[in-house]
C-alpha cells in the first residue's frame, strides 16, 4: 500500500513534467500541422531565461514567493518575443511547401538555437534552486517529498484547464478550433489564419519555455538539456494523438505511472518503457489515443 | 647544348640542396613541438571536465615555455623546443572524433596528442594512433578496455583507469570501518555507469560478502529527473548508495536527493563527485564520500609541485583545479618527461614517434597528484596511488577530510589480468 502511494506520487510528478514539456508541441501541431523539432531548444531557452531571472531576483532581494510569478512572466515574455519572430521569418514563407521541408527547417532551427544558447549563456551550468527549496517538503509515509512536486502538478493542471477553457469558452479559442479543423474554410469565413498561426506558435513556444523555467530550479541548467525533451515530448504527443490536449494528458499520466512502477520493481526496464507504451498504443491505435477526426477531402 | 645541360643540372641540384634544410626545418617545425590537445569545449561535459582540462593545459604550456615550472619540469619547453598547442573540441560523434584526430595529425602535423575524456572516443582513437604512428596520451577516459582488448604501441594512458575509482570506493568504505548490510546504486545507463556499478558491486561482494544489493538504478544519460529513482533508493534503506553520476546529472541528483534525506539515510559515495564539490558546497552534506578519480584535488599529496600547480591555477582562473585539470597536468608532464628522455637517448635531436613511445614505456613521472609509472599493458598504461575522502565544510569552505590513500596494487589489476577477473578472484589473481 505504501509503495502504491510512492508510485503514484512519483508517477504524477513525472507525468506533470511530461505534460508541461509536451503540451506546447501538440498545440502547435494541432493548429499548424507542424512538428516542431526545435521544441526542445525552446524548453532549454526557458530554463536559461529562468536561471537569469532568478539570479537577478534573488541577488536583488526581491520577495521570494513572487519568484514563481517572475518565472511565469519571464517564460511567456521570452516565448511571445521569440515565437512570433521565428514563425514570421522562417515558417510563414514555407506554408505552401511540403511539410517535410518545414520539419527540416525546424531541425535546422534546433541546431542553430543550441549554439545561440551557448553564445548567450556560455557552457557553464547554472543552478537556481531557491524556488525549489522555498516551499519546503512534506511527508508521505516515511518518505519526504519536496512540496515543489505539488506545485508542478498544480501548474500542469492549471495549464491543461486553462488551455481547455481557452479553446472551448473564448472567442479566440473557437476561432482556433475552426482553424484546426479547416484553415481554408476558416479563412473564407474571415478568420485571419496567419495571425492565429503567429499567436499559436508564440503560445506553443511559451509553454515549452514555461516547462523549462519551472524545471530549472530542480536541475543544473546545462547545454544540451533540450535534446532529451524533444524525444520524450514526441513520444508523449504521438501516443496521445497529434494535436490532442486530452491525449497528451492521458499519455503523460500513463507513462509517468508505468515508469514509476518500473523504477521501483524493474529498473532495468525503465530506459525503454515509455517508448514501449508508445509502440503498443500505436499498434492498436495508429493515430494515437485521441486523434482528431479529419474529414476526407475530395 | 653541354652548357644548357650543365645549367639545368646545377639548377636541379641547387633546388634539391635548397630543399633539404627546409625539409629538415619542416620536420623540426623550426625547433617547435606541436601538441594536439583534445577535450570537451562544448556540451554537457565541457564545464565539469573539458574546460578545467583545457585551462590546465594552457597554464602549463605557458609555464613550460617560460621555464617557470618547478623541478623536474624546470627546463624550457620540451627539451628547449617551444610547445605550440593546437586545441580542439572533443564534442561530436565517434566518427567525427576520428576525423578530427586525423586532421590534427595529417593536416596540422602535430607531433603528439594529449586528449580525450570520453571512453568511447578513446576506444575510437587508440587504434588510429597506432595506424598513424602518433604518440597519444589519453588523459582522462576511464574504460579499462583500451589495452585489455588489444595491445597498443602509440596510445598511452597517463592515469589509472576507472576500475580504481570503484574498487577504491569499496576499499575506502572498508577502511573507515563502515558497516554495510546492503548497498544500492544510481549510475547513468551507458558504458561508464554500467562498468562503474559492475566493478563496485563485485568489489563490495569481496569486502562485504554478506551485503545485499538493495536496488541498482540506471537512468538515461542526461535524464535530469530523478524523483522516482530517489524514492526507490530511499525505499531500499541501503547503508551505502554508490553513484558515478557526473556533470549536470550529478548536480540535479544532489539538488533533488539532499532535501529528501537520502544523504542522511545512507552513506553516499560519489566516485566522480570532486568537480561538483566547490559549486555545490552549500548543498553537499558533511560525510559524503567524494572521489577525485585519483589522488587529486584536495586529496593530492602535499608536494612542491602540487602547491605550485594549485596556486598557479587558482590565481589564473579564480577557482581551484579539479581532477580533470590534474589529469591533463599528468598527461602533459608525462609528455614532457618522455620527450626529454627520448632526446637524451638520441643525442639531443627531436625524437621520432617511435623514440617517444619507447621513452614513455615503463617511465616513471611526477605530477601534482604524485608519481605514476607506465607499468601495465606493456608499459602503455600508467598507474599511481589513489585517495578517497569525505566532504566537510570548515569555516564555510569545502574540504576533504578522513583521507585514505591506497597503493596501486590495492586498486588496479596486475599486468595481463582483466579487471573483472581480478576482482572476482578476491584481488588475488596475478
Amino acid at each position: 500500500m505504501e509503495d502504491l502511494m510512492f508510485i503514484l506520487m512519483d508517477g504524477i510528478n513525472f507525468a506533470a513534467w511530461l505534460f508541461l514539456a509536451a503540451v506546447g508541441l501538440t498545440l502547435i501541431y494541432g493548429v499548424m500541422k507542424i512538428l516542431n523539432v526545435a521544441h526542445g531548444s525552446f524548453y532549454a531557452m526557458g530554463a536559461y531565461v529562468a536561471a537569469s531571472t532568478l539570479g537577478f531576483w534573488f541577488d536583488n532581494n526581491m520577495p521570494p514567493f513572487l519568484s514563481y510569478v517572475a518565472l511565469l512572466v519571464a517564460a511567456f515574455v521570452a516565448g511571445f518575443i521569440v515565437g512570433p519572430i521565428i514563425e514570421r521569418v522562417l515558417l510563414k514563407p514555407q506554408y505552401d511547401r511540403d511539410e517535410h521541408l518545414i520539419l527540416l527547417i525546424t531541425y535546422g532551427l534546433f541546431l542553430i538555437l543550441e549554439d545561440v544558447l551557448k553564445l548567450i549563456w556560455g557552457v557553464d551550468p547554472y543552478f537556481v534552486s531557491q524556488p525549489y527549496e522555498l516551499v519546503g517538503s512534506f511527508e508521505l509515509g516515511d518518505m519526504i517529498y519536496p512540496s515543489y512536486y505539488l506545485l508542478m502538478a498544480g501548474l500542469a493542471l492549471a495549464v491543461g484547464l486553462g488551455l481547455m477553457l481557452l479553446l472551448n469558452r473564448t472567442h479566440f479559442g473557437r476561432m482556433l478550433v475552426s482553424v484546426i479543423h479547416d484553415r481554408e474554410i476558416s479563412s473564407a469565413m474571415g478568420i485571419n489564419v496567419g495571425r492565429m498561426f503567429a499567436i499559436t506558435f508564440g503560445l506553443g513556444v511559451s509553454l515549452a519555455a514555461l516547462a523549462g523555467a519551472f524545471t530549472a530550479p530542480t536541475v543544473s541548467v546545462t547545454p544540451g538539456m533540450g535534446v532529451e525533451v524533444i524525444v520524450l515530448s514526441f513520444a508523449v504527443v504521438v501516443t496521445g494523438g497529434l494535436g490532442s490536449l486530452p491525449g497528451v494528458a492521458l499519455a503523460a499520466v500513463m507513462m509517468g505511472i508505468v515508469r514509476a512502477i518500473c523504477v521501483f520493481y524493474a529498473p532495468e526496464l525503465e530506459l525503454f518503457v515509455i517508448y514501449s507504451i508508445m509502440a503498443l498504443v500505436l499498434t492498436f491505435r495508429p493515430r494515437g489515443l485521441f486523434s482528431i477526426a479529419e474529414a476526407r477531402k475530395i | 647544348m653541354k652548357l644548357r645541360r650543365a645549367l639545368i643540372a646545377s639548377a636541379v641540384a641547387s633546388a634539391a640542396v635548397g630543399m633539404l634544410p627546409a625539409q629538415a626545418l619542416a620536420d623540426n617545425h623550426g625547433g617547435e613541438v606541436k601538441i594536439g590537445i583534445v577535450t570537451f569545449l562544448s556540451g554537457a561535459a565541457a564545464s565539469p571536465f573539458g574546460v578545467p582540462a583545457r585551462n590546465a593545459a594552457e597554464m602549463l604550456i605557458q609555464a613550460f615555455n617560460s621555464g617557470k615550472a618547478p623541478a623536474p619540469y624546470n627546463t624550457k619547453g620540451f627539451g628547449g623546443m617551444k610547445i605550440t598547442p593546437v586545441i580542439i573540441d572533443e564534442a561530436g560523434s565517434g566518427t567525427n572524433t576520428v576525423t578530427e584526430y586525423r586532421n590534427l595529425v595529417q593536416r596540422e602535423k602535430v607531433d603528439l596528442v594529449v586528449g580525450y575524456v570520453s571512453s568511447g572516443n578513446c576506444l575510437a582513437v587508440a587504434p588510429v594512433a597506432d595506424e598513424l604512428k602518433t604518440v597519444t596520451y589519453l588523459f582522462d577516459c576511464g574504460t579499462p578496455r583500451i589495452f585489455e582488448e588489444s595491445p597498443k604501441q602509440f596510445a598511452f594512458r597517463s592515469t589509472n583507469h576507472a576500475a580504481a575509482d570503484n574498487v577504491g570506493a569499496a576499499l575506502y568504505l572498508k577502511s573507515i570501518g563502515l558497516k554495510a548490510k546492503s548497498f544500492s546504486g544510481i549510475n547513468q545507463n551507458y558504458a561508464w555507469g554500467q562498468d562503474s556499478w559492475a566493478d563496485f558491486e563485485r568489489s563490495m561482494k569481496v569486502y562485504y560478502p554478506k551485503a545485499e544489493v538493495g536496488t541498482s538504478q540506471m537512468p538515461k544519460l542526461f535524464a535530469g529527473q530523478y524523483s522516482a529513482e530517489i524514492s526507490a533508493l530511499l525505499r531500499s534503506k541501503a547503508d551505502v548508495v554508490h553513484s558515478s553520476l557526473w556533470g549536470g546529472d550529478l548536480e540535479a541528483f544532489i539538488l533533488q536527493a539532499v532535501p529528501r534525506g537520502l544523504f542522511k539515510r545512507s552513506t553516499v559515495v560519489l566516485t566522480a563527485g570532486e568537480p561538483a564539490m566547490f559549486r555545490m558546497a552549500d548543498k553537499i552534506p558533511d560525510g559524503t564520500i567524494i572521489g577525485a578519480r585519483g589522488p587529486f584535488g584536495l586529496a593530492a599529496p602535499d608536494t612542491e609541485l602540487n602547491r605550485w600547480f594549485r596556486s598557479q591555477y587558482s590565481d589564473r582562473y579564480n577557482t581551484p583545479p579539479t581532477y580533470p585539470s590534474y589529469h591533463m597536468a599528468h598527461g602533459i608532464m608525462a609528455a614532457k618527461m618522455a620527450y626529454e628522455r627520448a632526446m637524451k637517448a638520441n643525442g639531443g635531436k627531436k625524437p621520432t614517434s617511435e623514440q617517444l613511445a619507447a621513452a614513455t614505456r615503463g617511465m616513471t613521472f611526477e605530477g601534482p597528484g604524485g608519481s605514476a609509472k607506465f607499468a601495465l599493458s606493456g608499459g602503455q598504461q600508467a598507474v599511481g596511488d589513489y585517495a578517497y575522502g569525505q566532504f566537510k565544510k570548515v569555516n564555510g569552505k569545502p574540504t576533504i577530510t578522513n583521507i585514505k590513500r591506497f597503493t596501486v596494487d590495492q586498486i588496479m589489476p596486475p599486468d595481463g589480468v582483466k579487471t573483472a577477473d581480478w576482482i572476482n578472484s578476491g584481488f588475488k589473481a596475478k
